[in-house]
């Protein structure tokens, strides 16, 4: 009569493991989630930074009236596309994180192009204000660089997880997905050496 | 034999794949504020700021840290202070009051890196003005030392006020003390009073009243330290036993500020 335990003992036994694990996992990953979440949303509020450094900009170089016309439209333009796409949280898949990530290069792009033309107006080089949004400005480009690495570092952890064994299966069952990276801008590949 | 040879060998040739960690320098020991890999500065300069330097941090808690390379290579010279002083953990870690000045000599190129707290009283603009104003005019001229004092002359000046140190200036190296005392009463005290008392091991109750007069005075210094300062205290007391090459004050290494992007640079 004893050994009819045993089987019963065993199963019971594995499918607490089981459970259990499943139960983790499934913690874990709502963590990484949230994680990427508070991030997602750092990412966004520093490119709403610079969307909104925008228009200061594009008044203080429109007060010099010979300035190039066609530059300023580009970047309001860029401007315009980069703020109608948001992206929702929920839905950090890699196509939509590549659908904003040239929106917002595309603004980038233009406002370089703003700032090099800028280059052939000495008395607008000077003008106070305009540096101060100059200085503004670059500082907001480094928050959304930090801001990204720290986004991509977060999604490569949680990706990996996902995709390594057993978690695969756990994930499958949740419906837990992929989410998108930011890609390295093009051209960056070039690699002298660091020196201490 | 051979086997035991490849193993490392392996392992450095995939670290330097990733050369991800290599690119960065290890957090010097004992910590110190003024790092100066290029000998741009004289030792004499070096230590005049590095006393400074920690002055301000001992009354205040805020961490300014000097760094000086030769080249940061590939990355963005911002990109590469922030990492930097992301990864020695600049200024308290509750209050990410850390600002990293990173001169890279044969880049020509500066950056000043601001903690998210030090984001308020140093803006990007005027961390600008005082790259421009005060750092490049003199790296120019290789003054590199009169242009690193007046900078950080300029950040004590409008970060004043900002963050007060918790502990108390100069308990760095009576810290030390105490501890080690502490560590004494331990090992001669208490231990053998533990030990003698075979019938009761619960040594925090009953009769024990030595014991807890000892976990009293443990709490009261717990308490007394305040959450991160007192980790530096005890890491600063470990710096005083080495003998600092620095006399005066000792610095309790860095706290875990992290850093956000805020800052700003210019090259000469």
């Amino acid at each position: 009569m004893k050994k009819a335990w045993i089987p019963i003992l065993v199963i019971g036994l594995i499918a607490l493991f089981v459970y259990t694990k499943s139960v983790g996992v499934y913690n874990i990953f709502v963590q990484n989630e949230e994680t990427i979440n508070g991030q997602w949303a750092e990412v966004e509020t520093q490119y709403q930074r610079r969307a909104d450094l925008i228009p200061n900009l594009v008044n203080t170089v429109k007060g010099y009236a010979d300035f190039e016309q066609q530059t300023l439209t580009q970047v309001i333009e860029a401007r315009a596309k980069a703020t109608s796409i948001n992206l929702n949280a929920d839905d950090l898949t890699p196509e939509n994180i590549a659908r904003f990530q040239e929106a917002q290069d595309q603004l980038s792009g233009s406002l370089s192009r703003l700032l090099v033309s800028v280059e052939r107006y000495p008395e607008l080089k000077a003008n106070q204000n305009f540096l101060e949004l100059q200085a503004q400005l670059e500082g907001t480009e480094n928050r959304i660089a930090v801001a990204r690495r720290n986004f991509n570092q977060s999604v490569q952890s949680y990706n990996s997880n996902l995709r390594t064994f057993p978690n695969n299966m756990f994930a499958g069952w949740y419906g837990f997905e992929r989410k998108g990276y930011f890609e390295a801008a093009q051209g960056a590949e070039t690699a002298p050496n660091v020196q201490f | 034999m051979k086997v035991k040879y490849l193993v490392p060998l392996l392992f450095l040739f995939f670290t330097a794949q990733t050369f991800a960690q290599t690119d960065f320098p290890e957090v010097p020991s004992p910590p110190r504020l003024v790092n100066d890999f290029t000998n741009s500065l004289s030792s004499q300069q070096e230590s005049d700021l590095e006393r400074k330097l920690r002055a301000y941090n001992d009354s205040t808690s805020t961490q300014v840290t000097i760094v000086m390379i030769r080249s940061v290579g590939p990355y963005d010279i911002s990109d590469y202070t922030f990492q930097l002083g992301d990864k020695w953990g600049i200024g308290q870690k509750d209050r990410d009051n850390g600002v990293l000045i990173l001169a890279a000599m044969e880049d020509r190129k500066v950056f000043i890196a601001t903690g998210y707290g030090m984001e308020g009283v140093l803006p990007d603009a005027l961390t600008k003005r005082i790259v421009n104003q005060l750092i490049v005019p003199n790296f120019r001229m290789e003054e590199y030392y009169t242009g690193l004092d007046k900078a950080t002359d300029m950040i004590f000046k409008l970060a004043s006020g900002e963050y007060k140190a918790e502990k108390v200036t100069s308990s760095g190296e009576n810290g030390g003390a105490v501890i080690f005392f502490l560590f004494m009463i331990v090992i001669f005290v208490i231990i053998p009073m533990i030990k003698n008392k075979k019938d009761n091991n619960n040594h925090m109750g009953g009769k024990g009243g030595n014991v807890d007069l000892f976990t009293t005075i443990m709490l009261a210094n717990m308490l007394k330290g305040g959450s991160r300062g007192k980790f530096g205290d005890f890491s600063s007391g470990k710096g005083s036993f080495g003998g600092g090459s620095f006399g005066g004050g000792s610095f309790g290494g860095f706290g875990g500020g992290s850093f956000g992007g805020g800052g700003a640079g210019g090259s000469w």
